[in-house]
């Protein structure tokens, strides 16, 4: 499939996967391949701190209001990604705002009757959220919204809070605020989830999960699996280090042929694992996949987000269109 | 003796906390597990367990009430899920006037909202169960699985949230008896909750109203109930396990939950660490990588060996920071092992590997 017509299949991508799995970093990766091929990127993040500025260069934490993370990116450097954060309060406050309620608003958030509310009617704090990301969706000042979600289990709550609204506020501007989000959400021309998870046991079952709960309980759109955390092929480790050396007549100290033979076992293990994980991934959700490789070296910043991003485009082109 | 090992024999509560994905909930497991081992009657509360692991430890059923899991040990261990919401029915059982009140609050849709969705409450409820099965039943130690939230305050911190949910000030300009002066904050009150009505509709007010009113007489009782499980948390006999995985994002939060219990005046008694990478002979990544550029026909085994240990190194520079972090806690290693624990063998695999030497 042709990337740029991957990123232009639905302008809301909701990046979801459980702890541990690297979201924030394939957001971080996605944002760059994106912004690599001459889009506008905004990414979107509605926990605390993640990190995810410093994957892309830019130093401090992200806020409410936008900020450039970086610029000139693409073939005609029309490319950028801009980061923000919607929390619920701020988006209340703003959706009175924009109906010319201020002074409630303030007045909601000062007393902390947002907590009683959001108690009242569990998700309206979500649908705020939504709402403000939907606001963002069709302002049409960008290209690509990244919506990094929250963790998976709080993922399904999180994007499930509209249907879930709708049963419970049958009047009002909440419900129709939820009924806009739902639309958005269920609509695959402007959203699409996408399902990060690695090739091990639990993350395997759990992205499944996830899968058929947001489905069956959203409707909403699953974009292909990124799969990260992957170990190359190889068969140069397949035969035993030590007739390597007899046949070259290499002289390797018995402890490092050790060590040599029990790192290539290793790896066979873990690849091993990784088959079994990914074919049962494969067999249990009808879904193409995307491996991200990885990576062994310490860091990550700038330079290794690049690579991810490259090996995302590369991933993307080999999806069938 | 391994100091991990005279925790689980000399403890009476084990609070293993951790972000999400760690492996938290077979290390608490493990631990109750030795504790078995060792001839005392143990039980853990998991939260949330891989299912595999939940039928292992025969929990399938949402009981909620602790099931004997057999095996071949002097002492016994017991294992509870923990379900939230059965949780929070006894507690207003048990603070209820009489049954016809309980009933009126259980029936309340914002509290099964509370019960089911209020944040904290899965912590608050885990608390709460800890503190029942230490009160109210003989066990020797309780092994908990903590919710995986991003602040291991979240945990300490829950008894409290409910009561200062209470304390809120909606709550008691409604519960406040209209006395003449205090009749202008309760118009005020009123005109508010209206205009609050109008955007999200009249019935979620009303319901909250409900159960405010229903509510009445059983806070006292509550608070002192968090009051005295607070204590317990922060009893000598209370022990933190941190538990972690050498990724670069976990070990920061891992610091920052060691950070946090450290400001509350808790010590991390151990900080367990899975899923290490194994070290593989002695020599560097840099000595292996030299060699691969050189060594033709074994260039391809170099370079794996050099990427291993390059991962092993790193795991364990990421983890000096935590380890200092922990001040003086024991610091536990278990390696990747070959597939995921769920069953009873998978458990003493790494009961060994904890608890050897």
């Amino acid at each position: 499939m042709d990337p740029v017509q991957f990123f232009a299949t639905s302008r809301l991508l909701i990046v979801a996967g459980k702890g541990g799995v690297g979201k924030t970093t394939v957001t971080a990766a996605l944002a760059r391949a994106a912004g690599g091929l001459g889009k506008r990127v905004l990414v979107v993040e509605v926990e605390g701190k993640s990190g995810l500025p410093t994957l892309l260069g830019h130093d401090g934490e992200l806020g409410y209001e936008e900020v450039l993370l970086a610029s000139g990116l693409g073939p005609d450097g029309a490319g950028e990604i801009r980061g923000r954060t919607i929390t619920p309060a701020r988006a209340l406050v703003d959706y009175f705002e924009d109906r010319g309620l201020r002074r409630l608003s303030n007045r909601l958030v000062r007393h902390g009757v947002l907590d009683i509310v959001a108690t009242a009617a569990p998700g309206i704090d979500d649908i705020l959220v939504l709402g403000k990301v939907k606001q963002l969706e069709r302002s049409g000042e960008l290209d690509l919204l990244l919506l990094d979600a929250p963790a998976a289990g709080h993922a399904i709550t999180f994007l499930q809070s509209a249907r879930g609204l709708l049963d419970a506020v049958k009047v009002g501007p909440i419900q129709a605020q939820a009924k806009d989000v739902l639309e958005l959400l269920s609509d695959p021309a402007r959203c699409q989830v996408l399902l990060v998870t690695l090739p091990e046991e639990t993350p395997v079952n759990e992205v499944v999960d996830t899968a058929f709960a947001l489905e069956d309980k959203v409707g909403v759109s699953l974009g292909p699996l990124i799969v990260n955390g992957c170990y190359a092929e190889t068969e140069a480790l397949d035969a035993d280090p030590a007739a390597i050396a007899a046949r070259y007549g290499i002289t390797v100290p018995a402890e490092d042929l050790a060590a040599l033979r029990a790192a290539a076992a290793f790896r066979a293990q873990r690849l091993t694992l990784q088959h079994e994980q990914v074919g049962r991934l494969a067999e249990r959700l009808p879904l193409p996949q995307v491996h991200l490789p990885y990576r062994f070296t310490a860091g990550l910043g700038p330079d290794e987000v690049e690579g991810l991003a490259l090996a995302l485009v590369r991933g993307i082109q080999g999806l069938a269109a | 003796m391994n100091p991990l090992a005279q925790l689980v024999a000399e403890r009476s509560i084990v609070i293993c906390c951790g972000s999400g994905g760690v492996g938290k909930t077979t290390t608490a497991a493990v631990l109750a597990m030795r504790a078995a081992q060792q001839g005392r009657k143990a039980c853990v509360v998991t939260i949330d367990p891989a299912r595999r692991l939940a039928d292992a430890l025969g929990l399938t059923g949402l009981s909620n009430e602790p099931a004997r899991i057999a095996g071949p040990w002097d002492g016994e261990l017991w294992g509870v899920m923990l379900d939230t919401k059965s949780t929070f029915d006894a507690l207003v059982g048990r603070y209820s006037a009489d049954g016809d009140q309980a009933e009126r609050i259980m029936t309340n849709r914002f509290y099964r909202n509370i019960s089911g969705a209020l944040s904290g409450t899965q912590e608050y409820m885990a608390a709460e169960k800890l503190y029942e099965l230490h009160d109210e039943r003989d066990f020797d130690i309780v092994v908990v699985d903590t919710p995986p939230t991003r602040n291991a305050l979240d945990f300490l911190d829950a008894p409290s949230r409910l009561t200062r949910f209470l304390d809120h000030r909606l709550y008691r300009v409604l519960m406040t008896p209209t006395r003449a002066y205090l009749k202008a904050v309760n118009v005020a009150a009123q005109t508010f909750l209206r205009t609050v009505s109008k955007v999200v509709g009249a019935e979620v007010i009303a319901d909250a109203v409900t159960f405010f009113q229903a509510f009445d007489g059983m806070e006292r009782g509550f608070r002192e109930r968090a009051g005295r499980v607070l204590e317990l948390l922060t009893a000598p006999g209370t022990a933190y396990v941190l538990v972690a995985s050498p990724h670069r994002d976990t070990v920061d939060e891992a610091s920052f939950f060691a950070s946090k219990l450290r400001e509350s005046g808790v010590a991390v008694s151990a900080l367990i660490v899975n899923r290490m990478h194994p070290t593989f002979g002695r020599g560097s990544a840099e000595d292996a990588r030299r060699a691969a550029t050189t060594d033709g026909p074994l260039a391809a085994f170099w370079a794996n060996l050099a990427d291993f240990r390059e991962v092993a190194a790193r795991e364990r520079a990421q983890l000096t920071g935590l380890v200092d972090g922990v001040g003086g806690a024991a610091v536990l290693h278990v390696p990747f092992l070959a597939s995921d624990v769920h069953d009873l063998g998978g458990l003493h695999e790494v009961v060994q590997h904890l608890f050897a030497g």
